[in-house]
């Protein structure tokens, strides 16, 4: 069922074999077999529940802060297996950046929170720390909207600027790979666009993976897409295949609206 | 057919107004009434409390009984009262928070944090008289001695839970999303509870400290067998402490017109107190809600 594979155009990023994941006794992924191309955006699509952020959310292995959630198989990042590695977590997390459905900008100043994350590993000095931010915002697009209130609480921003000022601080910590979980999902259409063109720009330098649920998103902004039911791994090709002539029928089901 | 439709509909709709009008009327009277005795006893201790006030109550220590109205003050009790106060929030604030991070934060619905929540509840809602007890128990009887120290323990023993619970709540409210974006960082789980948690619930959390203040500054039974009461001013811990709960107690019970007066002054001073730390409370709720 999961054997549809992508062209090997780039080289890849992430490899995931065999890949199963438990809520407790619920199985919420059904081994997953995928190979992430680097320097590509690839977009996770299905219907609630088909295990999409849950697929997400083991590449940076947040699920271990759950007690009653683990995971079975290999993700290779690099080709080191993340799931067995001996490396201390939070190394792990420090090459991967993430971003929430809802904005979660901390409790400091709009600068603290983009240098919180920077002085976790780096020894900066105030000039280069300084350099860093306004380059992540420039990159997220909000340095010109901000640039004035930089020492304001990250939270009297918009959510759209909230939601922008935690892309920029994901990037900000120089990651190789970036998680997208539904990011726009409570942004209104200007905001939206704002981080389409991001992510679009974003893909020069970094792995992009984004959960969306809205497939016009997948289709505008991925180069492949892989569509997820129950907790497999339906279809993966590249975007313009998977919503011109899927392989699939399923896909096509629910790409068309004639889902079920 | 249509008509008994729409009939049927206003007499629903009339019935539904007044049934609404009445629920209305019941709850502002049930609110009149405990505004009422509430306004009463404001208004009962403000009154003779303000009468009684004079500098002398706030320089001059606790008088012998009988002498003339106006000599004599309480300047030992609200001495006594402070230095218990706050050693007891020195001590059993940090503990509280320290307890209700390790609840909230470490393993939240594990077997043994369940036990401390269930304990802690119970000491939430023990009488304070038995924590008073208990520490004329493990304290005063063991050095043979009633002490400022015993008092402050005991008050301590019921800052503690009150922390714990409003800590661990206001840590519960906190979005998981938040303590997510911070770990997805590789922030260490340290950093994430001072940085991200706790500075998130910060003004919770003073507020339940407040809270705490308030209610232990009024507390009596805790301190009956513990700080006992003391004529004297003094600076200092060790011995029996004067303190303004049990001065008032004594100063009411008695029979001595100078006493009288001064325990409305001392009620009038914690009422202050405690509307004071109340409102400053929640003042700082509602910044947490902006």
């Amino acid at each position: 069922m999961n054997m549809a594979e992508p062209s090997p155009v780039a080289p890849t990023k992430i490899v995931v074999r065999d890949l199963n994941f438990y809520y407790g006794k619920f199985q919420a992924l059904k081994s997953i077999n995928l190979d992430i191309p680097e320097h590509c955006v690839t977009a996770f699509i299905g219907p609630s529940g088909c295990g999409k952020s849950t697929l997400l959310r083991t590449f940076n292995r947040m699920f271990e802060l759950y007690p009653e959630q683990r995971a079975e198989g290999s993700i290779l990042l690099d080709g080191e297996n993340l799931l067995t590695s001996k490396q201390d977590v939070a190394l792990i997390r420090a090459r991967i950046g993430m971003v929430f459905q809802k904005p979660t900008p901390f409790p400091m100043s709009i600068f603290d929170n983009i240098a919180f994350g920077v002085k976790l590993f780096e020894n900066l000095s105030r000039i280069e720390l300084e350099e860093r931010v306004e380059w992540a915002l420039r990159k997220a697009a909000l340095w010109d909207e901000v640039k004035d209130k930089l020492p304001l609480n990250g939270t009297s921003l918009s959510g759209g600027q909230q939601q922008r000022l935690c892309i920029a601080r994901g990037i900000a910590i120089k990651p190789e790979l970036l998680l997208l979980d539904e990011p726009c999902s409570a942004l209104d259409p200007i905001s939206t666009a704002h981080i389409e063109e991001l992510i679009a720009e974003l893909k020069k330098n970094y792995t992009v993976i984004i959960v969306t649920h809205n497939m016009q998103q997948a289709a505008r902004v991925s180069d492949h897409t892989a569509y997820m039911y129950l907790g497999e791994l339906v279809e993966f090709c590249e975007t313009e295949q998977m919503f011109l002539k899927p392989a699939r029928r399923e896909t096509e089901d629910y790409i068309t609206g004639r889902f079920g | 057919m249509r008509m008994n439709h729409e009939t049927a509909r206003t007499t629903r709709f009339a019935r539904r107004k007044q049934f609404n009008r009445l629920a209305i009327a019941l709850s502002v009277c049930a609110m009149l009434f405990g505004m009422f005795w509430l306004a009463w006893i404001l208004w009962e201790t403000f009154s003779i409390g303000v009468s009684s006030l004079s500098m002398a109550m706030l320089t001059q220590s606790t008088p012998p009984p009988n002498e003339a109205i106006g000599t004599g003050g309480l300047a030992n009790a609200i001495m006594g009262s402070l230095l218990m106060v706050a050693l007891a929030t020195f001590v059993g604030a940090p503990i509280g928070i320290l307890t209700g991070v390790y609840l909230a934060e470490y393993d939240p619905r594990g077997k043994f944090p369940g036990t401390v929540r269930f304990i802690n509840d119970l000491l939430l809602s023990a009488p304070s008289i038995i924590v008073g007890l208990f520490v004329y128990a493990a304290i005063v009887v063991r050095f043979r001695e009633f002490s400022g120290w015993a008092g402050a323990a005991a008050l301590a023993l019921i800052v503690i839970p009150i922390v714990i619970r409003t800590t661990e709540n206001m840590l519960m409210l906190v979005p998981a999303g938040l303590r997510e974006a911070a770990y997805a960082l590789g922030a260490p789980k340290w950093k994430v509870i001072t940085r991200i948690t706790l500075a998130s619930a910060r003004a919770g959390v003073l507020t339940g400290i407040l809270l705490a203040v308030a209610r232990i500054s009024g507390e009596t039974a805790p301190l009956l067998f513990t700080a006992l009461n003391n004529q004297f001013w003094k600076a200092s811990l060790s011995g029996p402490l004067a303190n303004l709960p049990v001065t008032i107690l004594q100063f009411a019970m008695s029979p001595y017109e100078n006493w009288q007066q001064l325990a409305w002054g001392g009620v009038f001073l914690i009422t202050l107190a405690v509307l004071g730390l109340n409102a400053l409370a929640r003042m700082l709720s509602r910044e947490k809600l902006k």
